[in-house]
């Protein structure tokens, strides 16, 4: 949709890529995933040689005492900012109460995310298992430098000398100075190249209920947002974008837009028509008195229904091979029992609550500055450089709290990083820019999560083992196309069209994973999980299914199949017995009318959960009661966190279940704002109980790997509740009835 | 010039009285606490008070207003705003915190009316207030909280 000039961005690294592929049965299976498990363990920290030691390049310590910790990612809302300063805070035995943040600037050398190479970052869930040893590092150096310089002050050992809560000790002589009254001097130290870091069993901070960083901000109106940047003599921008994607600008009458009160400008851009203002409500009217002409030549016209109709007819021809073992066909074919299923997923906006927005100011000097809820730095600092004309080093970023994102800030193309810039540049920064995306704009915009089609058949021998799987998805790859393309896409299989389902942990006998690419002209993007957001609907319900086709427990007959995956086991069992889970309820006939359990388990982001839904089901109306989860995130650096993301994950998910869907008609999207698309509300909130299994394994990500086993988990409860097998989302409810 | 009377304070503005309040607290006073979320009373992000009832600023002119005292996050105050703020902090309710403005002012709105809120009560009052992140749980075990320090 967005014909932007763009500079290629840095590559990122194949090899930090591809830390979690696996060659299976002679087909290789990209981890895009990867296993940040990894990844963290082999992380190098930071080479602070070159820097002022006191600051360094992640944590800055003021005369008075507090501490102000780098954060490299951005915070959209998954509390990163308190787990990062968490894990730097521990090692330095600093005083909670003291701790301040600030959001690093753009360097893709210092700030980069190891995960994605030499590229700044967030996404995966990785903020925290990447910067695990990198912080631990840069706080212990931090600590080590404190302990030297008041050795030499006092003129005693360091190793006679201690630190706790943001004081340095030397007990002997009774001698004590706060963290503000030695950093001068420390910063005067020699930066230790590997000092010590803890045993776990001596943190202090890791692991405990902390509160938040950014609680008080957040209550008080103070935290600036994005939305909230005001530069003095800013204008407002709004943007009208073709109604369908491809389309571009024909004509323009901007007559009766420039005669709007308050409407200063009106340029034409690569992407449409911008309306400058001097507020936003102004900007609004004088787009609606713009007359737009579109050519819609290269546009994609049709409807979703007919590209979904397309889709169907294509599974019906083999695919590209995602992983193979055995012959599926051949140990089907002999099967005592065999079960087939299709499962549809729609496109799905993200909705974060804060729309789409970025300002760019250029300064004196041909520089300029861009404020917006950065996720991608590197690339979007490119990006705005080369709309601007000018080199990268001309572009300094400003990260900004972000009113959620759910993926769609972290855009290959930094397609409204872009928009504004190419504002900017129409306009001879004038005046800064402040693009404002509506919610319209924001919800018709683009950038879905794709529309899906999965097709599996599978086979049971006599006693209700799996005999062969086979597997085929069709949906259009988020990375062909894209910077990432080269590092994520192999021989044609894009690993997050099918990670989830092709690297299955079930122990499978015989299986074929096979992948249509479609290239409909719709922008699609990863949405929280990515491909897990249907791979794992399609394998839990299927594998749910198959449970109840061999009469047996469906957390029995999962964890017969899970010998390989020990951390998914051990994450299923926890929460089938806090979800009190029954063996004979769940294959008694006789069950509770209506209501029913369902469960469902997945890895993904290197990440184990798995949930119970309770819900109450019955004539075209689900009511989802409790859901009991299990998470191992590895070291769970703020429990109190990481259970919140949990918590959210199943209310950002559960609309997503129940109701929401991006649909075209004749090209135009449908659903503008949220009475079309209307998020999960307070009414509908189950109670969620959150179970951490205790673990001393390198911590992983949970911003989102709560989501995938969501819908799963309720779909297989409806089934336990009314018999009824609903497999495709949003689930259609229409047709269902009490037991 | 239009007289609007912000957290105590009284402000001219320039702007056409069609204009909802919302924009006008943003772009023409600098408060930047009252968030847009969807201009079309569907999210409550944008919910201040006027006279001390929740109202959505996004559907408010600010040619009705007229001497009614509109009161925002940065501005809201007294015993109950004190017990939903603390609540809401030790609780660690917020996640991206964008709807928090809305969600916190229309908590207040409840307590005011209903000092015991039942769950009922509580869904009633809050169903308009969307929050993405899904910090609901959080939200009712907060506003149960404020109620019992109010008590």
């Amino acid at each position: 949709m967005l014909k932007v000039r763009q500079a290629a961005p840095p590559v990122p690294s194949r090899r930090a890529f591809l830390g979690g592929a696996t060659v299976a049965a002679g087909a290789l299976v990209i981890g895009f995933t990867l296993d940040p498990a990894k990844f963290a363990q082999a992380a190098p920290g930071p080479d602070l040689s070159g820097l002022p030691p006191m600051p360094n390049a992640f944590v800055r310590i003021a005369a008075d005492d507090t501490v102000t910790v780098v954060i490299k990612h951005l915070d959209m809302g998954q509390g990163n900012t308190t787990g990062l300063a968490t894990i730097l805070a521990d090692e330095l035995d600093a005083d909670w109460a003291t701790i301040r943040t600030t959001f690093a600037p753009a360097d893709a050398t210092l700030y980069n995310n190891f995960a994605f190479g030499p590229v700044q970052g967030t996404g995966g869930s990785t903020a925290i298992a990447n910067s695990w040893v990198q912080l631990r590092k840069a706080g212990a150096a931090a600590r080590a430098m404190l302990v030297a310089a008041a050795a030499e002050r006092w003129k005693v050992p360091a190793s006679e000398i201690t630190v706790a809560s943001g004081t340095v000790r030397h007990a002997a002589s009774n001698r004590q100075a706060r963290f503000g009254e030695l950093a001068e001097a420390a910063a005067a130290q020699a930066v230790p190249k590997e000092p010590r870091l803890k045993e776990a069993s001596e943190f202090t901070l890791i692991g405990k209920k902390l509160p938040r960083l950014d609680s008080v901000a957040k209550t008080d109106g103070t935290a600036t947002y994005s939305l909230d940047v005001r530069r003095p003599g800013q204008l407002t921008a709004v943007v009208a974008h073709s109604p369908r994607f491809g389309g571009t600008v024909k004509s323009v009458d901007d007559k009766a837009a420039r005669a709007v009160a308050g409407v200063v400008d009106v340029v034409t851009i690569p992407t449409g028509v911008a309306v400058l203002a001097k507020d936003t409500w102004s900007a609004m009217k004088g787009r609606d008195a713009l007359k737009v002409t579109w050519d819609d030549s290269a546009a994609e016209t049709r409807s979703s229904d007919a590209i979904l109709a397309d889709f169907r007819k294509r599974l019906d021809s083999p695919g590209l091979v995602a992983s193979k073992k055995g012959d599926a066909a051949g140990a089907i074919a002999g099967s005592a029992k065999v079960l087939e299923a299709e499962f549809t997923f729609p496109y799905l906006a993200h909705a974060a609550m804060e729309p789409l927005n970025a300002t760019i100011e250029k300064a004196a000097d041909g520089t300029y500055d861009v404020f917006a809820g950065c996720q991608l730095q590197t690339i979007e600092q490119a990006v705005v450089a080369a709309n601007l004309g000018v080199t990268t080093d001309k572009v300094r970023l400003h990260t900004q709290w972000a009113g959620g994102s759910f993926g769609r800030r972290a855009t290959p193309s930094a397609d409204y990083f872009a928009e504004t810039a190419s504002i900017v540049r129409a306009t001879g920064g004038k005046a800064p820019v402040h693009l404002v995306w509506t919610r319209e704009d924001d919800m018709a915009g683009g950038f879905y999560r794709p529309m899906v089609v999965h097709r599996l058949r599978a086979g049971l021998d006599a006693e209700g083992g799996i005999t062969g799987w086979e597997h085929r998805t069709i949906g259009k790859s988020i990375m062909i196309g894209t910077a990432f393309e080269t590092m994520i896409v192999k021989d044609g299989v894009d690993a997050t069209t099918v990670e989830g389902a092709s690297d299955t942990p079930y122990a499978l006998p015989a299986y074929r994973f096979e992948v249509h690419n479609a290239r409909e002209g719709v922008p699609v993007l990863w949405w929280r999980s990515v491909g897990h957001t249907h791979t794992a609907q399609a394998m839990e319900v299927f594998i749910d299914e198959l449970a109840h086709a061999a009469g047996a427990d469906p957390v029995a007959y999962r964890l017969g199949l899970l010998g390989g995956a020990p951390r998914l086991s051990a994450t299923l069992k926890l929460a089938a017995e806090k979800a009190g889970w029954d063996p004979k309820k769940a294959t008694d006939k006789n069950r509770d009318k209506n209501r029913g359990l369902g469960v469902a388990a997945h890895e993904s982001f290197g990440s184990y959960v798995a949930m119970v839904a309770d819900v109450t089901a019955e004539d075209a109306k689900v009511k989802v009661n409790r859901i009991v989860a299990a998470v191992d995130v590895g070291v769970a650096v703020n429990p109190d966190v990481i259970r919140a993301q949990v918590e959210g994950a199943v209310g950002f998910a559960l609309s997503s279940v129940l109701r929401n869907k991006i649909t075209l008609k004749d090209g135009v999207v449908q659903e503008r704002n949220f009475d079309s698309y209307e998020p999960t509300r307070m009414s509908e909130m189950p109670v969620v109980e959150v179970h951490i299994v205790p673990s001393t394994a390198a911590p992983t990500g949970i911003g989102e790997p709560g989501v995938p086993v969501i819908a799963p988990a309720i779909s297989n409860a409806i089934f336990a509740a009314t018999g009824q097998r609903l497999r495709s989302l949003p689930l259609d409810l229409s047709g269902l009835k009490g037991a | 010039m239009l007289k609007l009377t912000v957290n105590g304070v009284a402000h001219e503005v320039d702007a056409d009285p069609e204009m909802p309040l919302l924009w006008a607290l943003r772009d023409h006073l600098n408060q930047t606490g009252t968030k847009y979320g969807c201009g079309i009373a569907q999210c409550g992000a944008c919910t201040v008070h006027l006279d001390g009832q929740p109202v959505r600023a996004c559907q408010t002119r600010i040619g009705d207003v007229g001497e009614a005292k509109i009161t925002t996050i940065e501005g809201v105050s007294g015993k109950v705003a004190e017990a939903v703020r603390t609540a809401w902090r030790g609780l660690d309710v917020v996640q991206c915190g964008y709807c928090q403005s809305g969600q916190i002012m229309s908590a207040i709105g409840l307590l005011s009316e209903n000092r015991k809120p039942t769950d009922a009560d509580i869904d009633g009052a809050m169903d308009g207030n969307v929050c993405r992140c899904g910090t609901y749980q959080r939200i009712r075990a907060a506003i149960h909280e404020a109620a019992r320090t109010l008590a």
